[in-house]
C-alpha cells in the first residue's frame, strides 16, 4: 500500500494544492485529502484553536482534525517566504508549531519543511529535496518530481489567469458557461476566504446565478499586480497583501468593474491593514463602490445575502441613475 | 519643523535626549489617555492592533500642539509593525492633516534613502554630532531602564507603600524642565540614588513574575493598565523581559554595525519554536523558558488583540507550562479592555501563586496548575 500523505483543504491548498499533488504522485505516494470545509470541521477547529486566531487558521485547525485518522503524515510546511524579500503571514510561519501544540492526540508525523525564499529563490529546490527525502533516496527522482510540480503549478496559475476560478480546476467542477454578465464585480481577499464555498457561503456563486462576472485577483495578470503594488511608497513585504492592494489598484485604473468586495476574516492582521489602504485608494480615485465584508465563525447565510443584495441593488441603481447615487457612505 | 513621535513607556525620555541635543524642535505628545485612545481607535482600522490605534491618538494631540512631522522607526515584516509608517501617512493625509511622516528604516538595505531621511529631520548636521547624540541617548535608555529594574525591585519590599511612585512621579514632572543629554542623565541617577534610599524590609521574599509578550504592550504603561506598578504594590517583583535599551541595541545598533547579536531566547526557544515569526513571538517563547529556568514563580504574557505572532506564541506557551512546571496567564488588550476584569484575573492569578508556593514551601504533594 502506498504512502499516503494528507493535505489539509485550507490555507495555501487553494495556492499551491497542484503543485504538491503532481510532487507527491511523481514519488508515487497517495495525497488524501480533507473533505471540504463543513459545520462540524468548523466547530471541531473552532474548539481546538486558541481562540484568538483568525477564521482560516481555526479553519485549518478543523481540516487537520478531519484528516489525521487516516493518513501517515500530515503535510503541513512551514511558509515563511515565498519570494524575495517578502513574507507571508507570521501565523503561516508558526502553524506547524500551532498544530502540534493545539492537536496533541494521535498526530501523524508532519512534514514542517520551512520554504523561505526571502533571501534566494533557488532555496525552493532545497526545501523540495527535504521534502522527497522522506519518502525516496534517489536525488534525480526527487528532481524530476520536483521539475514536473513546478510546471503543473505554472499551468495552474495561467489556467486562473484566463478567468477560471480554483475549485473549477482543483475539483474538476464543470466550468461556468457564461463568463460575463450585466455587471462586473470585483471579488478581493485572500484565497482561502473567496474560494472557500462554506466560508463565505458561496458568494461566487451568488454572484454568477444573477447573472453578475467576478473578477479575482487570481484572474489579473500577476505582472501588472507587481507593477502596480511597486508603485506604493513603501514595498509592501506579505505577498499575499501585496497581491489584493496591487489588484485594487489595477482594477481602479484599468478595469471596468462596477464594484469591489473585499472579503476579510476576522482577526485577520493583514487584512486589517490592506482592507484599509483599499478603501482609503478606491475612495480617493472616486466612482466605484467598495464593500468590506468581514467573515467570522458566526456569519449568517440570511445576514450575508440582504447585504449583497443591497450592494447590488445600489449598484443597478448607480448604472440606471447613471451614476447619481455615491460610491460610498 | 516640529517633530514629534509616538509613545512608549519611557521611550520619550530617550527621543528627548536625542532630539534636544541635535537641537531639533520637538512635541512631546500627551501622556496617553483615554482621549488618546479613543481619537486612535475612531479613526484607525477596526481590526489594527492597539499600538497603531494609540499612535494614531498621540500624533493627532501632538499635532493639536503644533507639530508638523511624524518621525517613526519602521521594519521589514513579517509583524504588521512594518507598515506602521503607511498607515499613519495614510490615515492622517484622509483626515486631512499636513503633516509628513518620516520612517527612519533601512528599505530593502538603501542606506543612501536612510541618510536622505536623517539628513531631512536634523537639517544638515554632521554625522559626528549626529553619531555623539545617538550615543547619548542610547546611554539615556540604559540608564532609564536600569532605574525601571530598580523601582521593580524596590517596590515589593518598601516599607511605605507608594514611596517609589512618589519618587517616580516627581521624576516623570521634573523631566519636561531638564534639557540634554547630560542633564537627563543626573537626573535619572539622582532619582535613582533616592529610590535606593527608600527603607526597605530585608524580611520580604516576594512572588516573582516575568512579563513577556508584545513589547508595545508590554513598555506603555497605558496599554498595560500600568501593570508593574500594580504587581508591585501587591508586594510581587517583576521581570520585564523587553527593554527600550535591549532594542535599541539588539535592533537597530548592532545590525548596522553588523555586530554579533546577544539573543539567548533564541536557543531557549529551540524546542518548542524553530524559528522567528515576525514580531517578538520567539522572545515570548524562548524568555518564558528561561523565566521558568531561573526559578520565577509565574509568568504573564501581554499583548494586544489580534497580533498576529503572539497567537502563535500564545499556542504554544500551555506546552511550556506544562513541561517547566510554571502557570502562565496570558491577557489580551484592547480598546473595550475594562481595568476592573483585569484587575480581577491577575489577582487570581496571584493568589493561586502564592498557594502554590506555600504548598510547594510545606513540600504537599497536589500543586495548583496554571491557568
Amino acid at each position: 500500500m502506498p504512502i499516503r500523505v494528507g493535505i489539509p483543504r485550507a490555507l495555501a491548498y487553494y495556492e499551491y494544492f497542484p503543485m504538491w499533488e503532481t510532487f507527491f504522485h511523481e514519488l508515487g505516494i497517495e495525497v488524501v485529502l480533507s473533505a471540504p470545509t463543513t459545520k462540524v470541521i468548523l466547530n471541531n477547529g473552532v474548539k481546538s484553536c486558541v481562540d484568538e486566531a483568525c477564521l482560516p487558521i481555526k479553519i485549518f485547525h478543523g481540516h487537520v482534525l478531519d484528516l489525521k485518522d487516516r493518513v501517515d503524515y500530515l503535510f503541513i510546511p512551514r511558509l515563511k517566504s515565498v519570494a524575495r524579500n517578502e513574507y507571508i503571514c507570521p501565523k503561516f510561519c508558526g502553524l506547524p508549531e500551532m498544530i502540534k501544540y493545539s492537536i496533541k492526540e494521535n498526530l501523524p508525523p508532519i512534514i514542517d519543511v520551512e520554504i523561505n525564499l526571502r533571501k534566494n529563490p533557488k532555496n525552493l529546490f532545497k526545501s523540495f529535496l527535504m521534502i522527497g527525502k522522506f519518502f525516496a533516496d534517489n536525488h534525480s527522482q526527487i528532481k524530476n518530481a520536483y521539475e514536473k510540480a513546478m510546471q503543473s503549478h505554472y499551468e495552474y496559475k495561467k489556467k486562473l489567469e484566463s478567468g477560471y476560478f480554483p475549485d473549477e480546476i482543483l475539483e474538476h467542477k464543470t466550468k461556468w458557461k457564461v463568463h460575463d454578465g450585466d455587471l462586473c464585480i470585483a471579488v478581493i481577499g485572500h484565497v482561502y476566504n473567496i474560494y472557500d464555498h462554506y466560508v463565505n457561503m458561496d458568494i461566487i456563486r451568488k454572484f454568477r446565478e444573477q447573472n453578475i462576472k467576478v473578477l479575482t485577483p487570481e484572474h489579473i495578470d500577476s505582472e501588472a499586480i507587481e507593477r502596480k503594488a511597486n508603485s506604493l511608497p513603501k514595498k509592501m513585504f506579505w505577498t499575499f497583501g501585496k497581491r489584493l492592494i496591487g489588484s485594487v489598484l489595477h482594477i481602479i485604473e484599468q478595469e471596468k468593474v462596477d464594484g469591489i468586495i473585499y472579503i476579510m476574516s476576522f482577526g485577520c492582521g493583514i487584512d486589517a491593514f490592506i482592507s484599509e489602504l483599499c478603501k482609503i485608494k478606491v475612495k480617493r480615485a472616486g466612482n466605484i463602490p467598495f464593500y468590506l465584508m468581514t467573515l467570522d465563525e458566526h456569519s449568517g447565510d440570511a445576514g450575508l445575502n440582504t447585504r449583497l443584495e443591497a450592494f447590488i441593488d445600489m449598484i443597478r441603481w448607480r448604472k440606471q441613475n447613471e451614476s447619481d447615487i455615491s460610491a460610498y457612505g | 519643523m516640529k517633530v514629534t513621535f509616538p509613545h512608549m513607556g519611557n521611550t520619550y525620555i530617550v527621543v528627548k535626549a536625542l532630539l534636544d541635543s541635535l537641537d531639533i524642535d520637538f512635541v512631546i505628545p500627551p501622556p496617553c489617555s483615554k482621549r488618546t485612545l479613543e481619537l486612535g481607535t475612531k479613526y484607525a482600522p477596526e481590526l489594527a492592533c492597539l499600538p497603531l490605534k494609540i499612535n494614531i491618538g498621540n500624533f493627532i494631540e501632538s499635532i493639536e500642539k503644533g507639530a508638523d512631522t511624524v518621525v517613526i522607526t519602521g521594519g521589514c515584516g513579517p509583524c504588521r509593525f512594518g507598515y506602521f509608517g503607511e498607515m499613519h501617512r495614510e490615515i492622517l493625509k484622509e483626515l486631512g492633516y499636513d503633516v509628513e511622516v518620516i520612517v527612519l528604516e533601512l528599505p530593502n538595505g538603501d542606506v543612501k534613502e536612510f541618510l536622505n531621511r536623517v539628513h531631512k529631520i536634523t537639517g544638515g548636521k554632521n554625522v559626528v554630532s549626529i553619531v555623539k547624540a545617538v550615543i547619548n541617548a542610547t546611554k539615556v535608555s540604559i540608564e532609564v531602564d536600569k532605574l525601571d529594574k530598580l523601582c521593580a525591585q524596590i517596590r515589593p519590599r518598601e516599607k511605605t507603600r507608594g514611596k517609589t511612585d512618589w519618587i517616580l512621579k516627581k521624576f516623570h514632572h521634573q523631566i519636561g524642565k531638564v534639557k540634554g543629554a547630560k542633564e537627563i542623565l543626573r537626573l535619572i541617577r539622582s532619582t535613582a540614588s533616592e529610590i535606593q534610599k527608600i527603607e526597605t524590609d530585608a524580611k520580604v521574599s516576594p512572588l516573582k513574575i516575568g512579563l513577556v509578550g508584545e513589547i508595545y504592550t508590554l513598555i506603555e504603561p497605558f496599554a498595560n493598565f500600568n501593570i508593574e506598578q500594580m504587581l508591585g504594590n501587591m508586594g510581587i517583583e517583576i521581570d520585564r523581559s523587553l527593554t527600550i535599551s535591549n532594542w535599541i541595541i539588539e535592533h537597530m545598533i548592532k545590525p548596522a554595525l553588523h555586530l554579533r547579536k546577544n539573543r539567548p531566547y533564541e536557543k531557549a526557544a529551540l524546542p518548542y519554536l524553530k524559528t522567528m515569526i515576525g514580531g517578538h513571538g520567539q522572545e515570548t517563547i524562548g524568555n518564558s523558558v528561561l523565566y521558568a529556568k531561573q526559578g520565577y514563580d509565574g509568568i504573564i504574557q501581554l499583548y494586544p488583540l489580534t497580533c498576529m505572532p503572539e497567537i502563535v506564541a500564545e499556542s504554544i506557551l500551555p506546552t511550556v507550562s506544562d513541561e517547566l512546571d510554571i502557570p502562565i496567564l496570558t491577557l489580551i488588550v484592547d480598546e473595550l479592555t475594562g481595568e476592573a476584569g483585569y484587575k480581577t484575573r491577575i489577582e487570581a492569578f496571584i493568589d493561586m501563586l502564592e498557594r502554590r508556593k506555600e504548598r510547594k514551601l510545606n513540600n504537599s504533594e497536589h500543586i495548583l496548575f496554571g491557568n
